[in-house]
C-alpha cells in the first residue's frame, strides 16, 4: 500500500451564495480525509493573506488543487493575490526557493461554455490547457508537477442530476490521486483529470 | 460627640442603608426612595433609633450635593454649558418665576400676607437636585431632553438661590414681626456678607477667576505631581481637599458652595485627571448623599401629619399638581416632544434640599410663623419621597401610552415578525449599524432612551422600544426570546457591561456584540465570553490615518494596506497585551500610569512586528541581487576570456 497524499484544496468563489456548481463540488469533498479545504475569500475577506500561514500550508500537503471558477479565462482575483503574495522568491522560487519542489498541482475549473467551445476553430479560439498556460509555467517555475486539470463544462446548462454526477466524479480524482491510484502515465495520457475516470469504468 | 456615640450612629444609618437599598432596587424604585424610607423607619416616629440629631447630619449630608455638583461640573465641558445658556435662563427662569407668582398667589388666597407669599412661592418653586439628578442618572436619562431640560431649570435654581438668600433678610425688615435676629448673618458668623458691597463683589470675582485661572493652568502640574507619589490616599486627600476648600472659600464669600464647585467641575472638564478625580470623589458623594436623604426621611415630624393630615396632603397636592402643569407647559414651549415633558415635569414636580435651608433661614428671620414653617418642612420631604414614585408612574404607565398612541397612528409601518437582532442604544454608534443591517435587508429592534427617535425610526421600519436594556420586561417586550443577536451599543461602559451580565444570565442563546470603549474594555468584553467586541473609535482612527499616510506621499493602495497589515498585528498584540493586563490588575497601578504603561507595552511589541511582511512578495529586491549575481558570473567569465585573449 502507497502512502496517502495529503490534498490542500485552495477554493476561490467571491460570490458562493450566487454558485450552483462550485457549492456541489466543495459540499462533495470537504469531508475526504487528510483532505484540508481552504477558502481563501472566507479566509481573507480584505485580501491581507497571512503569507506565513499560507507557507506552512502548502510544507504540510503534498497535492494543491486551485479551485475556482474560470473567469475571464483565468481565476478570480485573489488567487491571483495569493500567487502574487505566497510563491515568494527565496521560498517557492530562486537558487534557495526550493520549498514546493516535487509538489503537484492542479486546476479544478468550472466553465460556462461546453468543451466544443474551447477549440482552436471555435468561439473562445484556444483550448482549456492553453489557456491555463500562466497556471502551469508557474508552477514549473516552482519546480511543481501541474497535472491536467479537473473541468466541469457548460455549467449554464447542467440539470441538478449532472452537476451531481460531477460532483461525485471530483470526489472519486481527489481520492484516487490521495490513495495513488492512477500511474503517472496514465495520469499525464489525459488532457482532463476527467479522462481518468474512464479507465476506471472500462 | 463621644467616638461611641459616633459609632453607634454610623451602625444605624449603614445598616438602614446596606439594608434598604438593595430592597428599594430590587423592587424598581430606586436608591434615592430606598435611602429615604430607611431614614423614615429608623427615625423618631417609628423605630426610634435616631432622634432630634437627623437634623445635623441633614446639614453636613448636604455636602454631597455639593460634591454631585462638582462631579456633574467635570462632565459638562465650557462649551456645552454655553450651548445650554438659554435652556439655563430661559426655561430656569420662566420655571421659577412663573411657579412663584402661582404658589404665591395661591398662599395669598389662604390669608397669608404679600412677602410670606413670595418667599413661599420661591422656596416651593426649588426643586431637589439631589434626587432629580440622582434618579434620571440612575435610569441613564441625563442625555435625554427631558434631562438636559432638568438640570438646567436645577442649575438655574442653584444660581437664584444666592440673591434668595440676600433678598429674604430684607423681605424681614418688611414683615416686622420680631426684629431680634435681623442681622444674624446668613450662614455663619465669618461670612463677608457683613462687608461692604463693593468689597464682597471684588472678593467674588477675584474667587471665581482664581477656581478658573488655578484650574486651567495649575491643576494639571499638581495632579501630576501627586500622581506621581502613585499614593491613592494622598489622590483620594487632594481630591477632597479641592472640593472642602472650593466650598468653604464659596461660602465665606457668600456664593452656594454647589455652585462653586459645580464651576470648578467645569473647569477641569478638559483636565486629563478627570477620571481618576471623578473615581476618588464619587465614592464620597454617593455616601453622603444616601446620608443626606436617611437625614431627610428621620427628620420627617410625622406629629404634624397626624394632626393634620388634611391640611398636609392638600398642599402637596397643590404644590406637585402646579408645579407640575407649570413644568409641562414649559416643556411643550421649550419644543420637549413625544413624553419627554411629561418626564421633565414629573421629574422636577418636587420640592428640593435647598428648601429646608430656605425655610429655617426664614423661621429664623420672623418671614414665616412657626407653625406655617413646620407644615412646609413636611411638605418638602413629602415631596421628595413621592417623587421617585412619579417617576415610576411615568415609566410603567405614562411612558408606554406613546409608544403606543404612535403603534395606533401607524399600524401599517410596523412589521410584526420577528427581528433577528436587537440593538440596545441607538446614539452615534447604534445608528450605523443599524443603517447597515437594513441595508441588507436585516430588521432590528431598538431599545433608546431617546424617544425623539422613535416616530421617525418606526416609519423606516424599525421596531422601536422606549426605554433602557437592563430592564428584563423591556428585553422581553423586545423580543429577547426569539431574536438571535443582540447589539449592545450604549456609551457608558458600566451599562455596558451590566447589559451584558444580565442578558447571559436570562438569555443564554442570544448572541452577543458589544461597542467597546477603549483596549482595557476590550480585555473585560473578552474575559465575559461574548461573540464580538469592536473598539469604537479603533476603525476610525485606523481610516483617518490612511487618508493621512495618502496626504504623505504613499500610494492609496500602499496606504490601505498598511491599515490591513496593522489591523492584523494589532489583533495578535492585542492578545498578548491581554495575558499582561491580567497580571497587571493584580497589583495596583495609578490610572493614568496603567495607561501610559500600557501604551509603552503597544509601543514595543510593534517594534518587533515587521509591518509590512507581506508585501515582501512585490519587493523584487532579492530576486534582483540573485539576477546581479548571475549577471556578474556571466561578464566575470566572460572579461576573465577577454583579459586571455588580450
Amino acid at each position: 500500500m502507497n502512502a496517502r497524499n495529503k490534498i490542500l484544496v485552495l477554493f476561490a468563489h467571491p460570490a458562493l451564495h450566487k454558485s450552483r456548481v462550485n457549492r456541489q463540488l466543495i459540499s462533495a469533498i470537504k469531508d475526504i480525509e487528510d483532505l484540508t479545504f481552504h477558502n481563501l475569500y472566507e479566509e481573507y475577506p480584505d485580501f491581507h493573506i497571512d503569507v506565513k500561514r499560507e507557507q506552512d500550508l502548502l510544507l504540510d500537503h503534498d497535492i494543491y488543487v486551485w479551485q475556482h471558477p474560470f473567469y475571464w479565462y483565468s481565476s478570480p482575483s485573489i488567487l491571483k493575490e495569493w500567487i502574487d503574495l505566497v510563491l515568494k522568491h527565496g521560498f517557492a522560487y530562486g537558487h534557495s526557493g526550493t520549498a514546493l519542489k516535487g509538489k503537484k498541482i492542479f486546476s479544478a475549473i468550472t466553465t460556462g461554455g461546453r468543451r466544443e467551445v474551447y477549440q482552436e476553430d471555435n468561439m473562445n479560439n484556444f483550448t482549456i490547457p492553453q489557456f491555463l498556460a500562466p497556471f502551469r509555467q508557474t508552477a514549473s517555475l516552482c519546480n511543481m508537477v501541474y497535472m491536467p486539470p479537473f473541468v466541469t463544462h457548460g455549467t449554464h446548462l447542467l440539470s441538478e442530476d449532472e452537476i451531481h454526477a460531477a460532483a461525485l466524479d471530483y470526489r472519486k480524482i481527489l481520492i484516487s490521486l490521495r490513495d495513488q491510484i492512477f500511474s503517472d502515465e496514465e495520469i499525464w495520457r489525459c488532457n482532463y483529470l476527467n479522462d481518468l475516470l474512464e479507465l476506471t469504468q472500462k | 460627640m463621644h467616638s461611641q456615640d459616633f459609632f453607634y450612629q454610623a451602625i444605624i444609618f449603614l445598616t438602614a442603608a446596606v439594608v434598604s437599598v438593595p430592597l428599594a432596587k430590587r423592587l424598581g424604585l430606586g436608591s434615592a426612595l430606598g435611602y429615604l424610607l430607611a431614614g423614615v423607619l429608623i427615625g423618631p416616629y417609628f423605630l426610634k433609633l435616631v432622634g432630634e440629631e437627623g437634623t445635623d447630619i441633614m446639614h453636613f449630608a448636604e455636602f454631597g450635593v455639593v460634591m454631585m455638583l462638582f462631579l456633574i461640573g467635570l462632565e459638562v465641558k465650557p462649551s456645552l454649558l454655553w450651548n445650554m445658556r438659554r435652556s439655563i435662563f430661559g426655561l430656569g427662569g420662566l420655571q421659577m418665576l412663573i411657579t412663584t407668582l402661582i404658589i404665591g398667589g395661591i398662599s395669598m388666597l389662604f390669608g397669608l400676607n404679600v412677602l410670606q407669599a413670595i418667599a413661599i412661592g420661591l422656596i416651593f418653586s426649588m426643586s431637589s437636585t439631589a434626587i432629580v439628578l440622582q434618579t434620571l442618572a440612575e435610569k441613564g436619562l441625563m442625555k435625554t431632553p427631558a434631562g438636559q431640560g432638568s438640570f438646567s431649570v436645577l442649575l438655574f435654581q442653584d444660581i437664584a438661590v444666592i440673591p434668595i438668600l440676600a433678598i429674604l433678610p430684607l423681605m424681614a425688615n418688611q414683615v416686622r414681626t420680631r426684629s431680634v435676629d435681623l442681622h444674624e448673618p446668613v450662614l455663619n458668623e465669618t461670612t463677608v456678607s457683613a462687608l461692604p458691597g463693593w468689597q464682597q463683589v471684588f472678593l467674588i470675582v477675584g474667587l471665581v477667576a482664581l477656581i478658573i485661572f488655578g484650574g486651567r493652568f495649575l491643576a494639571r502640574y499638581v495632579f501630576r505631581f501627586i500622581a506621581q507619589t502613585g499614593l491613592r490616599e494622598i489622590f483620594t486627600a487632594t481630591a477632597l481637599l479641592l472640593v472642602i476648600g472650593i466650598a468653604v472659600a464659596m461660602d465665606r464669600v457668600g456664593l452656594s458652595p454647589a455652585l462653586g464647585t459645580f464651576l470648578a467641575g467645569v473647569v477641569l472638564a478638559d483636565n486629563e485627571y478627570r477620571h481618576e478625580l471623578e473615581a476618588n470623589i464619587e465614592p464620597f458623594k454617593g455616601l453622603l448623599l444616601g446620608l443626606f436623604f436617611i437625614a431627610v426621611g428621620s427628620s420627617m415630624d410625622f406629629k404634624i401629619f397626624a394632626d393634620q393630615p388634611g391640611t398636609v396632603l392638600g398642599i402637596l397636592g397643590i404644590l406637585i399638581l402646579v408645579k407640575f402643569i407649570v413644568l409641562l407647559f414649559l416643556g411643550r414651549f421649550f419644543r420637549m416632544r413625544t413624553g419627554q415633558e411629561i418626564l421633565f415635569s414629573f421629574a422636577l414636580a418636587q420640592t428640593g434640599e435647598f428648601a429646608f435651608v430656605l425655610i429655617s433661614f426664614s423661621s429664623q428671620n420672623a418671614i414665616l410663623p412657626e407653625q406655617v414653617s413646620g407644615i412646609m418642612l413636611i411638605v418638602v420631604a413629602l415631596s421628595m419621597l413621592v417623587t421617585p414614585l412619579l417617576l415610576i408612574i411615568n415609566d410603567r404607565l405614562v411612558q408606554p401610552l406613546f409608544i403606543k398612541a404612535q403603534k395606533e397612528q401607524e399600524p401599517d409601518e410596523i412589521a410584526e415578525h420577528d427581528n433577528p437582532v436587537l440593538i440596545a442604544g441607538f446614539g452615534r454608534f447604534g445608528v450605523v449599524i443599524g443603517r447597515f443591517l437594513r441595508a441588507n435587508g436585516i430588521g432590528a429592534t431598538v431599545l433608546d432612551t431617546n424617544p425623539d427617535n422613535i416616530s421617525f425610526l418606526r416609519k423606516f421600519g424599525f421596531k422601536v422600544y422606549y426605554g433602557d436594556a437592563n430592564r428584563a420586561d423591556l428585553l422581553e417586550a423586545a423580543g429577547a426570546e426569539t431574536a438571535k443577536v443582540l447589539i449592545v451599543a450604549v456609551d457608558d461602559r458600566e451599562q455596558i457591561n451590566h447589559i451584558i451580565e444580565q442578558v447571559q444570565r436570562k438569555y443564554p442563546h442570544l448572541k452577543i456584540y458589544a461597542r467597546a470603549s477603549d483596549v482595557r474594555h476590550t480585555f473585560e468584553l473578552n474575559d465575559m465570553n461574548i461573540a464580538g467586541y469592536r473598539r469604537e473609535t479603533y476603525d476610525s482612527s485606523v481610516e483617518l490615518a490612511v487618508r493621512v499616510l495618502g496626504e504623505l506621499g504613499f500610494s492609496r493602495y500602499q496606504a490601505n494596506r498598511a491599515a490591513r497589515s496593522f489591523r492584523y498585528h494589532d489583533e495578535i498584540m492585542m492578545k498578548e497585551l491581554h495575558q499582561l493586563w491580567n497580571e497587571d490588575k493584580r497589583k495596583y497601578i495609578n490610572e493614568v500610569r496603567r495607561f501610559s504603561q500600557q501604551l509603552e507595552n503597544i509601543l514595543i511589541s510593534e517594534k518587533d512586528h515587521a509591518l509590512h511582511e507581506s508585501d515582501h512578495a512585490w519587493d523584487i529586491e532579492s530576486r534582483r541581487e540573485e539576477i546581479r549575481e548571475m549577471y556578474e558570473i556571466l561578464t566575470g567569465e566572460s572579461e576573465g576570456e577577454e583579459d586571455k585573449d588580450t
